[in-house]
């Protein structure tokens, strides 16, 4: 696993398995979404492309993520330009248009594991079918251990434009905890190696995995300023029930997760990344000015994104669908013509309310006052006077501790 | 009209404990005088009611006429089934009225049981002709010699006036009815004098109405006849008179010494109550027969449904099971926590336990009950009194006094126990009345102990500290006054009023502690501080704190996949219907139960 966006095929919203209506006709937009929306009237397109491979699974890790051999590694950018050409046709029987595309974001997995001709020409087949916007953002996940100088050259060859390392800790104990090999002046090497191509660099970084005290935290948070990187994504450790990890902590083999240690390692992140003048836009993720990530805030914002690759979610109008999550099944399913939906869900009004609210909270901007429902508009003062929420411009946006509790002002904002 | 003779009539019922075979040994009395066919023959086939059937228990007595040739002539044998449990001993004891002799039946691998004892004694005082009978022989464990003398010892007389019988294989149950022909005394009473018969058992049925069970002590019964109730005056046509045999059986009237049952067209079994005297309306009785009392509830409990849209349903439940239980009360009250349910009075904890089990099962509702409580009379300076049946309605003010139900316990135990007993007891706030040993290793301990103490768990701790061994019986002692205070549970200064207990002074603190401890386990973090305290009126004697929630949020939506999390909310915004508000502080309903039914702490 390398960063921010990953399907999960699984998803815990059912997929095939709960009975999800199987989608073999493509829902597409029709411009009436009503959620964030561009200076053109529609929405922001960005195109999103999931790559399930690694060289091992961590232990923390839930990804959609697989070892697969180079074999079925090299065959993959076939099927996801095959897959792109399905949506093209879907589209086409509709006549219906979706793009330019303003971001096309590569994730997984380690999409750093496909040569980078292979990442090129999936991007190359995203601007044939959708076009690209002008100054388009194109970023790749990278894992240290998979890139050097001569494959971050390529890609900022092909029109990458944004790397994200996963860098995830600089303390070797707590790499280790995560599974992870690299060795920390790796990830020295391969962000200079990035900026020297002209390519803007980003870490990730996992806070929070056990034993990891708040001074280990420090020390990488510190490491990640020092590289003189102009984003950092800080993610808490989150694990689901069937990890390994999450096992051991079950079976009393490691500390269990302690999530006030975690709140105090995000105070303490916000405090170091925002000193050093990368200021929070979206609850995990700090920027200098003009470096945040547009994709990762075209999610929170009400864009439209198609996903490509096993598991990927998809999110046009107001439908929802997803892709099949076993690899073999979204690639028999690619390999007959057929597009890979494994299921669909459609908001209904009040779904979509607070859907827009979850996401957008998350970010700097937050929500417009006059856009929440009048019930909701009330609590409003509730939650300033609890130091949850402020306002500014007619905006109401989380403060630290309400970043911490977004979930919280989430629920009095929606649950009417 | 002819009756049969009295001389040809023995009543008689069956003393046991639970699990020591009554219902087995019935079924195989009803095989071997022929009155259920083998192929219709159920297991323990006067155990009605399902509970009954699956707890292995009576709960309802009932009657059945089994014909009996002894030595060619041929009898009318009358068993009176008794229910097997403290919580209805007033039932046992109309039922042993009824009857000339007992069937003491004690298992020969264990021994009588205090239970057994008691009713053992009731039925001395009653004057019954006991026939002792140790059942179980065919199994292994079988100690009969050894039980036959602790049973001697106990009603006098000889080991070997012990039977010997086995329920399971039917080994010895000839005898036994013989020995019923033989050992106990017909009926007397006189034929010619008004009409008097004891209810015994009363019992709704929804096709028939109200099927009451009846002894006949003087006078005959007939159909179509007038008959009036002694207690109530209440006059109604008998429609109905008949023999159970086993099912019932219409005759043309009942006469001395005769057992069966009345139906009168009454919907409520309040109006035929257990223990009242039926006589003819033409030609009365003037002197009704003893014993007859109201029944009164001993332990309350509020009852409220899981799912505040089910109260009509529960309150139609309980009134559907009044009519079949001339001891339940209930009336509506309303709970911050719990919402809208019903305050309900029961004779004790297997009768509350059973009601509870019944609305599950038979009206397929989810109730929460409260802890159990017993009912205080508490006295004001001013003079005033209340009696209090909910802890959150303990009067404000100056109390001058507080006085609370006690009981006489019979404790059996091996005689290693005996310390771990006592030590129970005076925990419990008991005092020792006496005790004997029953044989060299079974002590019988007799103590006046609260009833509030007994409902609190008593039982189990017994069987706990006796490794199952000890066996309780208690009987109402009258009321007594004690130094007891009311202690509130408040979250952020707001009394939560199911957590309301009144308590001993001296264990008011640990009930704080205890219960605040609970909670603060219980009640999710919120986005402030909540403090959980106990207090005694305006002092707080034990407090606990909730911290407040630092951290509620998801780091990321994993790239596209917003329903998740949607649906993760959703599904919370489903659940918020179930959360109860304690002024700002929320909490899932489940949390509540869980404090409310959660054992008591294991230390005490």
């Amino acid at each position: 696993m390398n960063t921010v966006p990953v399907a999960r095929g699984d998803a815990g919203t059912g997929g095939t398995a709960s009975g999800n209506e199987m989608v073999n006709a493509v829902p597409v937009a029709r411009g009436d979404g009503g959620t964030g929306g561009t200076a053109s009237g529609g929405r922001r397109f960005q195109i999103y492309i999931h790559v399930p491979y690694c060289y091992r699974r961590c232990g923390y890790c839930d990804f959609n993520t697989y070892v697969a051999p180079a074999s079925q590694r090299n065959g993959f950018a076939d099927l996801a330009l095959r897959e792109l050409e399905l949506v093209a046709d879907e589209l086409d029987q509709r006549g219906e248009r979706l793009g330019p595309t303003a971001s096309v974001y590569f994730g997984g997995g380690t999409p750093s594991l496909l040569p980078a001709g292979d990442l090129g020409r999936m991007l190359r087949t995203v601007g044939r079918i959708f076009g690209l916007a002008a100054g388009a953002e194109v970023t790749t996940e990278a894992n240290p251990d998979t890139v050097d100088a001569a494959y971050l050259a390529l890609l900022a060859d092909q029109g990458f434009t944004r790397i994200s390392f996963g860098m995830q800790s600089a303390v070797p104990d707590v790499l280790r905890g995560l599974d992870r090999q690299h060795d920390p002046e790796r990830v020295r090497q391969v962000v200079a190696a990035g900026r020297q191509t002209g390519l803007d660099g980003s870490v990730d970084l996992i806070y929070g995995t056990p034993g990891e005290t708040l001074a280990d935290w420090e020390t990488s948070l510190r490491a990640a300023l020092d590289l003189g990187v102009n984003h950092v994504s800080a993610y808490a450790l989150t694990l689901e029930p069937h990890t390994p990890m999450a096992r051991r902590i079950r079976r009393g083999e490691l500390a269990p997760i302690d999530e006030d240690q975690q709140a105090e390692k995000y105070e303490l992140a916000d405090e170091l990344l925002g000193g050093s003048g990368l200021n929070w836009y979206e609850i995990s993720n700090w920027a200098r000015a003009g470096h945040e990530s547009q994709h990762n805030l075209g999610y929170w914002t009400g864009a439209q994104w198609w996903g490509i690759g096993p598991g990927a979610h998809s999110s046009i109008g107001s439908e929802r669908f997803w892709n099949a999550k076993a690899p073999a099944t979204w690639a028999a399913k690619v390999k007959s013509g057929e597009l890979p939906l494994a299921g669909r869900d459609q908001p209904n009004a009040e779904g979509l309310e607070l859907e827009r609210v979850m996401l957008a909270l998350r970010t700097v901007g937050g929500v417009a006052l006059a856009s929440l429902q009048p019930q909701a508009a009330q609590r409003v003062d509730a939650l300033v006077a609890d130091g949850l929420v402020q306002l500014a411009d007619g905006r109401l946006s989380l403060t630290r501790r309400g970043r911490l509790l977004a979930d919280t002002v989430t629920r009095h904002l929606t649950f009417i | 009209m002819p009756s049969l003779d009295p001389k040809l009539i023995r009543n008689f019922c069956i003393i046991a404990h639970i699990d020591h075979g009554k219902s087995t040994l019935a079924d195989r009395m009803l095989q071997k005088t022929g009155v259920v066919d083998q192929r219709v023959m159920r297991d323990q086939y006067l155990d009605r009611m399902e509970i009954e059937r699956e707890r292995g228990i009576t709960i309802k007595s009932q009657a059945v006429c089994l014909p009996w040739t002894s030595r060619g002539t041929r009898y009318t044998l009358n068993l009176i089934d008794t229910p097997g449990h403290v919580d209805f001993s007033y039932e046992v004891s109309r039922s042993l009225a009824a009857c000339e002799g007992a069937v003491l039946l004690v298992d020969s691998a264990q021994g009588i049981e205090a239970q057994t004892l008691a009713n053992l004694y009731l039925a001395m005082e009653n004057d019954l002709d006991i026939i002792p009978v140790l059942n179980k022989i065919d199994l292994p464990a079988a100690q009969p010699d050894k039980y036959a003398e602790e049973l001697a010892h106990l009603i006098g007389g000889s080991p070997d006036d012990c039977l010997r019988v086995s329920g399971k294989t039917g080994e010895g149950v000839e005898a036994l009815l013989d020995a019923i022909v033989g050992r106990i005394t017909p009926p007397g009473g006189d034929s010619s004098a008004p009409a008097r018969a004891l209810i015994f058992d009363s019992v709704y049925d929804t096709y028939r109405g109200v099927v009451t069970y009846v002894r006949v002590v003087d006078g005959h019964l007939a159909a179509r006849q007038r008959i009036a109730m002694m207690s109530t005056k209440a006059s109604h046509e008998l429609l109905e008179i008949g023999v159970i045999s086993p099912e019932p059986v219409a005759t043309a009237g009942l006469g001395v010494g005769e057992v069966g049952y009345l139906i009168t067209g009454v919907k409520d079994v309040r109006q035929s109550r257990v223990g009242d005297t039926v006589t003819g309306q033409d030609r009365p009785a003037t002197i009704p027969l003893a014993g007859y009392r109201d029944p009164k509830p001993m332990v309350f409990s509020g009852l409220y449904p899981m799912d505040g849209s089910d109260y009509p349903a529960l309150r139609d439940a309980l009134d559907k099971l009044k009519l079949n239980d001339a001891a339940l009360s209930y009336e509506p009250e309303t709970s911050v926590a719990l919402g809208f349910g019903f305050r309900c009075g029961f004779l004790g904890l297997l009768h509350l336990e059973i009601i509870r089990e019944r609305l599950e099962r038979e009206f397929g509702l989810d109730i929460i009950s409260t802890a159990p409580n017993v009912v205080y009379t508490v006295t004001m300076e001013d003079g005033t009194e209340h009696n209090v049946t909910n802890p959150s309605e303990f009067p404000e003010g100056k109390v001058s006094a507080v006085r609370e139900p006690i009981v006489r316990a019979t404790i059996l135990t091996p005689a290693e126990f005996t310390g771990a007993v006592m030590e129970l007891c005076q925990q419990r706030r008991g005092v020792m009345l006496g005790m004997d040993y029953l044989s060299p290793d079974r002590l019988e301990m007799r103590y006046t102990l609260p009833l509030a103490e007994i409902v609190f768990d008593f039982f189990d701790q017994l069987k706990s500290k006796t490794r199952g061994y000890a066996s309780l019986d208690y009987d109402p002692a009258g009321i007594q006054e004690a130094d007891l205070v009311k202690v509130d549970i408040l979250l952020q200064g707001e009394p939560v009023d199911a957590f309301s207990a009144i308590v001993h002074k001296e264990k008011a603190y640990s009930y704080g502690v205890m219960m605040v401890g609970r909670l603060r386990k219980l009640i999710p973090r919120q986005q402030f501080e909540v403090p959980i305290q106990a207090a005694i009126g305006s002092r707080v004697i034990a407090r606990e704190n909730v911290r407040a929630l630092r951290k509620d949020v998801l780091a990321k939506c994993y790239g596209g996949d917003i329903t998740r999390k949607r649906k993760l909310l959703e599904k919370q915004k489903e659940g918020k219907k179930r959360m109860k508000s304690i002024g700002r502080v929320e909490i899932p309903q489940e949390a509540f139960i869980a404090a409310l039914v959660s054992e008591p702490d294991p230390k005490k």
